[in-house]
């Protein structure tokens, strides 16, 4: 009797100290619900390649990682935007000095129901059709009917993303706030006068109800689509966008880890299989930059040379 | 001797048990008067009370504080969510009280209140894939998040309140007043409606409102089905943010200690007060009938 407590008692302390152990090692990763699923099936790969490792992928918003990240509550913050000035004000006075890793490019994605006859817009008229100053279909050569508005909450880096880069502008107050890309598809499938943004790895396989827009800047550099990955790759389509991590610091250990598997050739395969676009060149030298790695690449001139299509920021 | 010190010490236990619960009151409200406090040196009470736009994070134009649409919004899921449940409330206590058998009761009045046990990010998720769909297939409009929506579904999660509340007041009616009744001549339907009910309202009404005070304060429900539009609606069939989802979704990341972030604590202000209008409203009623009854 006695020795099986001392069994039990043991193997209690056991598990305990595995936990513990374990709980620490986990990296915390919080933020873009346009990356959460993404991010999710890259941290699957790498635990099963890496014994021991352990990842925890959550969503909540751009906006919500990177304040998680400011309140140390988690390793690694995915942002679907640029961190704003406000934030790394907030970061240093709490002694952080967020890092910037690019892990893939998206092409945001302007999706309609199957049934608009619409197939193409300008981005000037995008941004309109959300700020309120085009109302109907009719006015973008549709059918006659209002247009409904679908977007993300103001949590959501795209939100930003939209306001910033394409709208220039505030939304109209019509607009209906969605949970996060799923639910944007999932109200576009139904609303056939309705108009939402996505992250192009949630329009790319849903394609039997709604429709992608094809997306110009200007009349004379013509119409592209979000899905062809060669015009997405020459910058020809207009709306593109990196996808961020920000870590607390040049990143170490397993993080560090963690994301040079996700800039790796195999890790950004994944990103290709799941409707997002792998770094361009100009992207790699930076993150190389930022995380220290010696490069056989031309390391000159690398900050200068980190140009978002858009706008950089 | 020991037996007086014990009694003391018991006597003393249950009025702590009961002043924390005042304490602990108290304490919520003094954080959000004390968090919501400062919102009020950049904003006027006025133009936060009354103003259409909300707008914090606005860049290119000056940031808005207004609530209104979102005090209309709170209003109208809730009394829509009102006026669904309380019939139907009101009509499946009487069944249960008045017309079915030992066992239906039995097995029925358990199962109501299990729904009250569902989650409301549950009921939420009901709201998106079946009440929406079908709000949009019967009124022919394009999309079903609307504050129909959120009524349909905070009108169930209230049921099980209302249901079982009232069922309670229903039975405590005295065995008199229904023999008197029937006794006059009157129907089984006009004894339950004339004589049990008025007779039991009171208890009916204290159930109504703890349901109503589920359904204003209730956030993911709405969150997920209302469609989160700041407009001001025009109908029920219109998208609707309410105060509990602004708050929701804001709150985690908004940066600390600026307008923006007690301009919430004082949303959460703004609701307490409603709830306790409400509450203040229920209790006053209350009080009016049970004196008329006696």
């Amino acid at each position: 009797m006695r020795k099986n407590t001392g069994i039990i008692a043991v193997t209690l302390l056991a598990l305990l100290s595995g936990q513990t152990f374990a709980a620490s090692n986990t990296i915390q990763v919080k933020g873009s619900d346009t990356l959460i699923n993404v991010v999710q099936r890259l941290a699957e790969v790498y635990m099963q390649k890496t014994p021991g490792a352990s990842i925890a992928v959550t969503g909540g918003g751009s906006g919500t990682g990177i304040a998680a990240l400011v309140n140390k509550k988690c390793d690694i913050a995915n942002s679907s935007r640029g961190i704003k000035s406000s934030e790394v004000d907030q970061a240093n006075a709490k002694g952080i000095d967020p890092k910037r890793v690019v892990v893939a490019i998206d092409a945001l994605s302007i999706v309609v129901n199957r049934q608009n006859p619409v197939d193409r817009l300008k981005v000037d008229q995008i941004g309109a059709i959300y700020r309120g100053e085009i109302t109907n279909w009719s006015q973008v050569g549709g059918s006659n009917s209002p247009i409904a508005l679908y977007g993300r909450q103001s949590n959501s880096g795209t939100y930003d993303f939209m306001k910033e880069n394409v709208m220039k502008g505030e939304y109209v107050s019509t607009l209906k706030s969605m949970n996060g890309n799923a639910q944007i598809v999932e109200a576009i499938k139904q609303d056939v006068s309705g108009i939402g943004y996505v992250g192009v790895g949630y329009a790319k396989d849903v394609s039997a109800d709604i429709k992608i827009l094809e997306v110009a800047l200007t009349d004379t550099i013509g119409y592209y689509s979000p899905i062809n990955a060669l015009d997405v790759k020459s910058g020809k389509y207009p709306i593109t966008r990196p996808l961020n991590q920000y870590i607390a610091g040049t990143p170490g250990g397993q993080i560090k880890d963690f994301i040079e598997f996700e800039l790796s050739k195999e890790g950004q395969d994944i990103i290709e299989q799941d409707g997002f676009f792998a770094i361009p060149e100009e992207y790699q030298r930076y993150n190389d930059q930022v995380l220290g790695r010696s490069s056989l690449r031309d390391r000159g001139a690398i900050a200068a040379s980190v140009n978002d299509p858009l706008k950089s920021d | 001797m020991w037996t007086k010190i014990r009694e003391r010490l018991i006597h003393t236990f249950f009025l702590c048990n009961g002043m924390i619960v005042i304490v602990v009151l108290l304490g919520i409200f003094a954080i959000l008067v004390s968090k919501s406090a400062p919102a009020f040196r950049e904003i006027s009470i006025k133009d936060f009370m009354f103003s259409p736009q909300w707008n914090p994070t606005a860049t290119y134009v000056a940031p808005s504080y207004g609530i209104r649409t979102m005090i209309v919004s709170t209003c109208i899921v809730s009394l829509g969510a009102l006026c669904i449940a309380l019939p139907l409330g009101v009509g499946t206590a009487a069944y249960l009280s008045d017309v079915a058998g030992q066992r239906t009761r039995e097995i029925a009045k358990p199962v109501i209140e299990i729904l009250a046990g569902i989650p409301s990010v549950v009921i939420g998720f009901l709201g998106i894939v079946l009440v929406g769909p079908a709000i949009a297939g019967i009124f022919h409009i394009s999309n079903g998040l609307n504050a129909l929506n959120g009524s349909i579904l905070l009108a169930v999660m209230a049921l099980p309140t209302i249901v079982s509340l009232s069922e309670d007041a229903l039975r405590g009616v005295p065995k008199s007043f229904e023999e008197a009744s029937l006794a006059l001549g009157a129907t089984r339907w006009q004894t339950v409606v004339r004589v049990k009910i008025p007779a039991a309202l009171s208890g009916i009404i204290a159930a109504t409102m703890l349901g109503m005070g589920r359904a204003i304060g209730e956030t993911m429900t709405v969150l997920m089905a209302t469609g989160c539009a700041l407009a001001m609606p025009k109908s029920f069939l219109d998208s609707v943010q309410t105060m509990t989802a602004t708050i929701a979704i804001e709150l985690g990341e908004v940066p600390y200690d600026t307008t923006h972030y007690y301009a919430l604590f004082a949303i959460g202000l703004t609701l307490f007060i409603i709830t306790f209008i409400v509450n203040m409203v229920a209790d006053i009623v209350l009080h009016k009938y049970q004196r008329v009854i006696k």
